[in-house]
């Protein structure tokens, strides 16, 4: 299934991209953009418990189903404010 | 900002500023660069206040991040909350400033005197490394 992958801050410079299309696979979680991000760059597998995801702008837990066309970011400790 | 939520019934009015502090870490800092994930920070921002409405009385709020480049002294964050009663708006200025800087999609890169430049939060030496690194190549 297709998704745009949104990156940013340091996941952005890590991996070299802001957006891309992905092909994830069929039913694929979210975590699963992690594992594809994991084969290009494996310090990205060390990042689970601090990354979150969000998929169409809403946070989601990495088990969530992913459909064709989500727009899936991965989101590093924010620092707002 | 005041203008934006003084209303008549409003007898208290808090506002939080957020500037740009001139150490981090024990390292000087000559600014901080921002950016969002605009679509979802709006979005966040939005439930925030939503939040704050549904937990105490309140007459307006207003909340604005700037993005790019804070200089030193300079102000990154406004948080105005006005309500009936003072008590209100200290609890849910309190909120609005810690929930904002929890979940809003934005962050912040740390530009420092000596020239280094870290996203912060980020002390992940092998991260950084690697990061370093590969802009080395870039520039040979």
């Amino acid at each position: 299934m297709n998704v745009t992958v949104k990156l940013f801050s340091v996941a952005r410079d890590l991996a070299g991209f802001s957006e891309q299309l992905v092909d994830l696979g069929r039913n694929s979680r979210a975590g699963a953009v992690l594992d594809y991000l994991s084969e290009h760059h494996p310090e990205f597998a060390g990042w689970r418990s601090s990354i979150r995801i969000a998929v169409n702008q809403e946070y989601v837990s990495y088990d969530h189903a992913l459909h064709e066309g989500d727009e899936v970011a991965v989101i590093p400790p924010v620092s707002g404010g | 900002m005041l203008t934006k939520v003084t209303t008549p019934e409003s007898g208290g009015i808090d506002v939080f500023v957020g500037t740009t502090r001139n150490h981090s870490g024990g390292r000087n800092v000559t600014l901080l660069e921002y950016e969002a994930y605009e679509p979802m920070a709006i979005r966040v921002m939005e439930q925030i206040v939503t939040a704050a409405r549904d937990t105490w009385p309140l007459q307006k709020v207003v909340l604005v991040h700037r993005l790019g480049n804070v200089p030193v002294g300079e102000a990154s964050v406004v948080v105005a909350v006005s309500s009936a009663h003072r008590k209100e708006a200290f609890a849910a200025c309190r909120f609005l400033i810690d929930t904002l800087k929890k979940e809003v999609p934005i962050w912040k890169r740390e530009h420092f005197a000596d020239g280094t430049v870290e996203w912060s939060g980020q002390r992940n030496p092998e991260i950084e490394r690697h990061i370093n690194d590969r802009q080395l190549k870039i520039g040979n």
